[in-house]
Parts: structure tokens; sequence; C-alpha cells
């Protein structure tokens, strides 16, 4: 797995909820395009369409709280999001993330210090979160051995078909 | 060790566990809803063939219920073609109401278990001495190959609830109270467990509504010592022997809060966040907040109880014009008690809708969503922006009795004008 990310940020706020991500009415689509293109549409409409491909979102603490809805990061990832850095995460969207390959990382104090289009690189294995045009670095958390494990295998979908013997 | 570590390590075959192992543990019930689909596909995709255990997991056809456009209904077409063809010995299709509500029901929740489901209001078991966690759609799919999950032994905040309710205060104000205490990260990968004389004294249904709120708090489950209550319930109707867990007296919470419930009032959810609670005093002392829309309905507030109060206080009056109130059965067994009992019948007369058991317009995926610039109040769990409908749309949490009087009066009402 690739630790080291380098991409272009949009920033949301505090305790954006399952319903921003991903509201409700959009919840029996099944197509994955069809779900990215949806992505944040409850914060603003226009963000999946102009995110950035290989993108951050930068978030406030409490990110993917509510619903257990696995669309949240299915559409985060499809909009292009290769990782979501914030203050704190919800549990169940963290371990959806975690599962499907999505990064969520929490940065303290990274949201007040960063505006939309900015670039930033996350080294995992260094622990760090580097504003590129200020060179400012902010620690990072790390993910746990449980969640680098599953990632490691590239998701757990993998590490499920390896454990069952279907590949 | 705490009730809930205890359910952890027999679950994963140990004597014991420690706050931050990982542990993998056999799941007692697996349910899913209707709203992941991507649990077949997952399954699939990771090389599942048949379900674990055609015993221990189910599907329910609730926030659908019954479809309300062809996708969903193709959805639901492909979960029944997978259960009939595990031959999963629990089916719940969409004329049975919310999992929440159906499972306990069906008495595949009982004290001592370990519940995992595709909603994040599973906490809700913990009022019967279950652990009861919501995960994602693919975390399911590997319950069903495997029969187990991983999960991190969650560090146990103490919400101790003292006294008696004061008229108007309901469970729902109760949980609005702490919530907006503890705040909506407040419980973030921890569990929280209820203790203290208002808890034990306790019905279930009133259980049943605060543990469900505690993810609102960010909490992966909740825990409430069963009562007589909840063991009378459960002898009646569970479907395996069951063990009550206890907690042992020396164990050492990781916090404790402590409220006294005989000070609280009627609290509001304001708009649009679970923690932007208020007393509905302070709200409506600030002036009229004019109302389009009052639900009762979900698994937080659509009980029998709940409907009884709204057709107590609304009986032989009648909604304002222009305005509509809602009223979702949690399901089939709440709706046949409320027609037994009248509720129906004069919450129809009252100028109510009523429409099948289900979630509804509760995430706002049919049977009253709102319009931009509307305004709900609603015994529900979530007034997050576009919940209900509209991003525009402004949802009020409150009590089903405050729901019931401020409807009647088109704009948020204190309920003890009526009880």
């Amino acid at each position: 797995m690739n630790t080291q990310i380098t991409g272009k940020i949009i920033v949301v706020g505090d305790n954006i909820d399952t319903d921003q991500i991903y509201p409700g009415r959009f919840l029996a689509i099944t197509d994955p395009a069809e779900i990215g293109s949806h992505c944040l549409c409850g914060v603003d409409e226009s963000i999946a369409a102009n995110f950035p491909e290989g993108g951050i979102v930068v978030a406030g603490r409490n990110f993917g709280c509510g619903s257990s809805r696995e669309h949240a990061p299915i559409a985060l990832l499809n909009m292009g999001a290769r990782a979501v850095l914030a203050d704190s995460f919800a549990r169940i969207f963290f371990r959806n993330a975690v599962n499907l390959g999505l990064l969520p990382v929490i940065c303290k104090g990274l949201h007040d210090k960063v505006k939309d289009g900015q670039i930033l690189t996350l080294d995992l294995d260094a622990g760090t979160v580097t504003i590129c045009e200020t060179g400012e670095v902010l620690p990072c958390e790390q993910l746990g051995d449980q969640a680098m494990k599953i990632l490691e295998a590239g998701g757990i979908k993998p590490m499920m078909r390896k454990r069952f013997g279907k590949e | 060790m705490h009730a809930i570590e205890k359910i952890l390590a027999k679950n994963s075959g140990k004597s014991s566990v420690k706050t931050g192992e990982i542990v993998t543990a056999k799941v007692d019930f697996a349910e899913i809803n209707d709203l992941y689909l991507q649990t077949i596909y997952s399954f699939y995709e990771m090389g599942g063939e048949k379900v674990w255990d055609r015993e221990r997991c189910a599907f329910v056809f609730d926030h659908y219920a019954p479809t309300p456009d062809i996708k969903s209904a193709a959805n639901h077409k492909e979960m029944r073609e997978f259960a009939q063809k595990n031959g999963l010995r629990f089916h719940f299709d969409t004329n049975c109401g919310v999992c929440h509500q159906v499972m306990p029901e069906a008495g595949v929740i009982y004290p001592g278990m370990i519940v995992v489901a595709t909603d994040s209001h599973t906490t809700t078991h913990g009022a019967f001495g279950a652990m009861g966690t919501g995960c994602g759609a693919t975390d399911m799919a590997t319950i069903l190959m495997t029969g187990e999950l991983w999960f991190r032994v969650p560090e146990i905040i103490e919400v101790r609830l003292e006294g008696e309710a004061p008229k108007g205060v309901f469970p729902k104000d109760v949980i609005l109270a702490v919530l907006g205490k503890i705040r909506a990260d407040g419980a973030v990968y921890k569990a929280i467990d209820f203790t203290g004389s208002y808890v034990e004294q306790l019905g279930v249904p009133g259980r049943m509504t605060i543990c469900n709120m505690a993810v609102e708090m960010g909490a992966k489950t909740a825990y409430m010592q069963p009562n007589q209550a909840v063991l009378d319930y459960v002898s009646e109707r569970a479907v395996r022997p069951f063990e009550v867990q206890y907690t042992d007296p020396d164990f050492e919470y990781a916090e404790t809060y402590v409220f006294d419930v005989s000070t609280l009032e009627p609290e509001l959810a304001c708009p649009s966040s679970v923690e932007n609670v208020h007393t509905l005093e302070s709200v409506t002392s600030a002036g009229d907040v004019l109302l389009n829309q009052g639900y009762i309905g979900s698994c937080t507030g659509g009980r029998e109880e709940d409907i009884a109060v709204a057709a107590k206080i609304l009986k032989g009056h009648h909604i304002p014009p222009y305005t509509r109130l809602i009223i979702v059965p949690a399901s089939r067994d709440v709706m046949l008690a409320c027609l037994e009992k009248g509720y129906i019948q004069a919450l129809v007369h009252v100028g109510a809708t009523v429409t099948t058991p289900g979630c509804g317009a509760c995430l706002g995926a049919h049977e009253g969503v709102l319009a931009p610039g509307e305004v709900c109040i609603t015994s529900t769990n979530r007034n997050f922006p576009g919940r209900m409908g509209s991003t525009e749309a402004s949802i009020y949490l409150a009590s089903p009795a405050t729901v019931a009087a401020s409807i009647l009066n088109g704009r948020i009402t204190d309920p003890r004008l009526y009880l």
C-alpha cells in the first residue's frame, strides 16, 4: 500500500454526518460511479463534479457521524478521494473506510490551518502531514495495527478472499 | 470486568479482556436492513457461498416499506432471493416494521448476546443487556461468511440517571439532555452504561429510546443492566437460552456523568445538530416556532407508549389547517396494539396521516419528506441537514408528547399544558 500521498484538498466543517456525505434519497443506488457523483452534496452540490482526482478531504471533528451507510466511503472513493484527514472520526465510518481502502487519518488542528485548493502530503510512515505551500509539518495519529493489516492487504475484500482460498 | 467486557470475552473464547484489546468475537445475531444490497455484493466478491448459520441472520425490509420506486423494489427482490437461497429461518419483509423493534419482538434479542446490524441504531439493544453495535455492508458480509467480527474492547462511560422524571419529561427528553451535555462526539469508540434509579425502574420502551440515541454521541454500544421488566419481556420471547452478565463491583469507569432526572424539563434538539439541545421553554420564550409537520415514529419514538401519549393529547381535537401529522408505528405489533386500544382511530380523526410500519421519512426516503423552508418537529433521532428531505428544511427533535402538543397548536408548545 502507498503510505505517502500528495493531493489537492477540499475543506469541510465539524460533524459532517453521513446524510451530508450521502443523503438518504440516493441510498437505493448501487452503481459506484453514480454514488460518487452525489458525494458531499449535503454540504455543497458542486463538490463532487469539481473534486481533484486523488484529492484529500480535510474535516473538523466527528467526520462521518450518523448512519452505518457504507455508501459514504464508497462515494468518497468514487469521487476520487484517497484520504480524509480530520480532527476525529465516527467509529463506523472509520471501519468502513479502512475496509474499502480509504485512509481515515486523525490530524488534530489541520482543519483550522488550511483552505480549499491547497496541496498536502500525508506520510503515514513518518506520521506527518505537510502543508506544501508553507512547509508546515503537523503530526498525525497512527491508524493502529488492525487497520494497517487490512489496508496492507488492499482492504477487507482481498483479505477475506485470501482467507477463503479464492486467490 | 464490566458486563460488556464479559460478553466480549465469552464470545471470543477468553476468560478476560482489557480496554483497547482487539478481539475476534462470535456474533449471536446479524441483521441486514434493506439499504444494504452491497452486503450481498461484498459477500460474493469475497468468495462467500452460504451464510455461516441460517438461524442467526436475517433481513429486515424497513427503510423502503413498502418500496417507493423501482430501484428499491429491485434491491428487495435480490435480497429476498438471497434469503430464500440460504433458507434463512427469520425473514422480516415490508409488513413487519423497524428492525430494532421487530428483532426484540421476534425474540432474537436477549441479555448477554452480541447483535450486529447494518444500522447505527443497533445500540438500542443495550436496553436488554445485550451488546448491540452497527457496522457497514462489507463488515456484515464478513460476518455472514464467518459468524464473527473483530472488535476493539471499548472504554466504558457511566451515565448515571437518578431520580424520578417530572410530569411532561419523557425518556426522549432525558436522552436529549444527556446528549446536550456529552455532545455528538463525546463517546466516540466508547460504550455507555446507563445506570441509576431512573434506569432501574424504567420499562422496556423507555430503555430502548435512551440506548437508541447513545450512537448520537458516537458510542459503539450502550448497556443497561436488565431489570424485571426486561426479564419478563425476553422470557416470553427469547428463541434460545440466555445468561445475564453483571458488572463486577470493583469495575472502574473511564468517566462518570451524573444527571438528576427530577430537575429536567421538556427538551429540544434544534436544527441542525443532535447536540444543539435547549430546554423547550428557552426556545419558545425567544419567539414562536411555527410548524408545517409533526412526525411520530422510528426506532426512537414510534412505540405503543409514544403513540398513546399523542392520542391522549390530541383526542377530540383537530390539527390546524395546512399542517400535517404523520404517525408511523414502529412495527406491526405496535400498530395492532394501537388499533386495539383505539389510538390509531383517534389519531386519524384528529387529522393524522398513518403510514405503514417502517423507517418512513426519518431518513428522508419516503412517506413525509420535507420541502425547502419547511419546519418539522419529530420524535425521531437525527436532525442533520437534509435528513428528512431538503437540506433547507428545519428539524426539531422532541418527545412524542411535545410533538403532539406542538402540532396541535401549529407551533412548538410545552406538552405539560395538555397532560
